[in-house]
């Protein structure tokens, strides 16, 4: 009894430490710019445009992932082929390669001294410098949690629930819009979130590939850089607060689907 | 009708080896087996859900080995229903209609509906059903798009016990009521008794014998499907003529054996226990003491040993105040030469 009680008391302390590192340096970050500083930063239409950006270019990233890596995620969920964890440490690779290292390798095949290079600047596409440049990096960076959140949302779904949908006659493909994808919603959904979050807070990757056009972490850095702490917390405060409201919007709509079906299991 | 030949599948730990079956059409046929016989493997590979290594299912004298699942008009219930649980029970019941164009006119939905008495649940969410209830949900939506054969894949197993007289009832209805060929594993001979005229027995991935019903229960091929079906006084024989030898007893079969030697089986239920010897058409009649009495069910089993040879009889409670049989007692049993089987 005594060492259970002491072991609890040892999780408690610890689970607030935890706490308080993580909320100190964000709280102190929040309340740090006053109201006067956080309104001039407000109608800097360069904050403006790089959150916006930084923003845009997320959902962006996320959005593609859904679309590249769902079926990509369906399969890994389903199907057992050879190579198939090969296939899933390369789709963890980004994870773990240093972020400007992921910038460097992307432009040494979209540099013009590479043939890919060549044909995207013959067909017109820009990557160093442009918003497109910014976009395929955090959909490198990103793609890894849509995939695994998808495939776990995936793996959720019994199989057998396809065999019956098969078997009274919907196709493979109607059973995966009618059955498997509504089941795997939440995953999906959050998969979504995760893999904009990864892609809202990329920094190193992006300044390498696109200093410029600036999303909110590299104008917040080159603020720091720049002018100092005090001139960059107000952009960081104003990133954060929009992030946290977005992900706020996300999480009720998840929230929402959760409610309900498990709503529907506890009747 | 379904014709499997010499079918083998193989998937993850379980096989399949050269499975030849023959369902009439109409048919309520059950496939017996013990957990891990590869009974669900069997039913995935009808329904077309894993593909067979070789051979061949012919349903209707059409080759349906190639065809994708959506194609076969074969539908399946498993045990645990696997119900649609973001669908409402009308939904999931409705589910297959709109590949199935010509079923309703056959099969009016609203009847069906009926007679598994869902009426009162079309709006509720799978989640919220009980056992018999999902049951009822699944079989409909299974028979909704009037399949030509209905696969069960051990429908009443995870109901309770009070369920499961009710379910196996409205399967037999619904049998009779649509004619379709109904096609059931179990591990539980009652179940295959109660249900089925014709079935057979699998184990490791063979077949170990088909046919009626009634003829696995009283001849029984194997050493295996003898004890499947619950004939627990099986023993090594020597043959001879129209006698058994058996632990040093030997016993009348009432008819020429051609082998000289196999097992002999009598089922518990056709050994007659008794004070004294009875005058009657009974060939068989010896005594023994009892060395056991234990209650089976509804039933008691009796054992009783006569020299080397242990045999077990199924008597009622009745019976047992009646003969005021105690251990240690001398009974005397008795059994036709029709209740002795030989393999």
């Amino acid at each position: 009894m005594r060492i259970k009680n002491s072991f609890l008391w040892l999780a408690l302390i610890c689970g607030l430490l935890v706490l308080g590192f993580i909320l100190f340096p964000l709280l102190r970050l929040l309340t740090a710019p006053d109201p006067e500083q956080m309104g001039e930063a407000l109608r800097d239409v360069t904050v403006r445009k790089a959150i916006w950006l930084s923003v845009h270019t997320a959902g962006l990233a996320a959005l593609i992932s859904l679309l590249l890596g769902t079926p990509l995620a369906y399969i890994l969920a389903r199907k057992r082929f050879p190579g198939k964890s090969l296939v899933e440490s390369v789709i963890d690779l980004p994870i773990v390669i240093p972020h400007p290292v992921v910038g460097i390798a992307i432009l040494s095949v979209v540099g013009r001294n590479f043939w890919l290079g060549r044909i995207l600047h013959e067909i017109g596409i820009r990557i160093m410098g442009s918003v497109t440049g910014i976009v395929v990096v955090l959909v490198f960076v990103a793609i890894p949690f849509y995939i695994n959140a998808a495939k776990n949302g995936f793996e959720a779904v019994p199989s057998r629930l396809e065999n019956v949908s098969r078997s009274l006659g919907a196709s493979l493909p109607a059973t995966f819009f009618r059955i498997t994808l509504p089941l795997a919603s939440r995953s999906i959904l959050s998969g979504f979130i995760m893999s904009m979050a990864r892609a809202l807070s990329e920094f190193g990757a992006v300044v390498v590939v696109a200093y410029h056009p600036m999303v909110a972490p590299v104008l917040i850095y080159e603020r720091f850089e720049g002018y100092g702490l005090k001139y960059s917390q107000p952009v960081a405060v104003w990133f954060i607060l929009v992030c946290l409201i977005l992900f706020l919007i996300l999480r009720v709509i998840t929230a929402d689907r959760k409610t309900r079906l498990s709503k529907g299991a506890e009747i | 009708m379904i014709r499997l030949e010499e079918l083998s599948v193989e998937a993850g730990d379980f096989t399949l080896r050269d499975i030849s079956l023959e369902v009439a059409e109409g048919e309520f046929f059950v496939v017996m087996g013990p957990t891990g016989a590869g009974k669900t493997m069997l039913l995935e590979s009808i329904a077309g859900l894993i593909s067979p290594l070789s051979g061949r299912i012919i349903v209707d004298e059409r080759d349906i080995t190639g065809l994708s699942p959506e194609e076969r008009g074969i539908t399946i219930v498993y045990q645990d229903c696997s119900l649609f649980p973001h669908l409402s029970v009308l939904d999931n019941i409705r589910y297959g209609l709109r590949y199935h164009r010509t079923a309703m006119s056959r099969w009016h939905l609203d009847d069906l509906i009926s007679v598994l008495d869902l009426e009162s649940l079309l709006d509720r969410y799978p989640p919220s059903l009980s056992g018999g209830e999902s049951q009822r949900v699944a079989l409909a939506r299974a028979l909704a798009v009037k399949p030509s054969i209905l696969l069960l894949d051990e429908p009443l197993n995870a109901l309770d016990p009070a369920f499961r007289g009710e379910i196996q009832t409205m399967l037999k209805r619904l049998h009779n009521q649509t004619g379709i060929t109904f096609l059931m594993v179990t591990h539980d001979f009652n179940e295959a008794l109660a249900l089925a005229r014709c079935g057979a027995v699998l184990n490791q991935g063979r077949i170990e014998q088909a046919g009626e019903i009634e003829d696995l229960f009283k001849k029984p091929r194997s050493k295996f499907v003898a004890t499947f079906v619950g004939i627990r006084n099986l023993f090594r024989a020597e043959f001879r003529e129209t006698r058994a030898r058996v632990n040093g007893l030997s016993i009348e079969t009432g008819r020429r054996l051609d082998q000289s030697d196999g097992y002999l089986a009598i089922r518990p239920e056709d050994i007659v226990l008794s004070r004294h010897q009875i005058a009657s058409s009974m060939r068989n009649s010896f005594s023994g003491e009892i060395i056991a009495i234990e209650r089976r069910g509804m039933f008691y089993e009796v054992t009783v040993q006569c020299g080397e040879l242990i045999l077990r009889s199924l008597i009622t409670r009745g019976a047992l105040e009646e003969l005021e049989l105690t251990l240690g007692k001398m009974i005397c049993f008795s059994f036709k030469a029709t209740a002795v089987h030989t393999f």
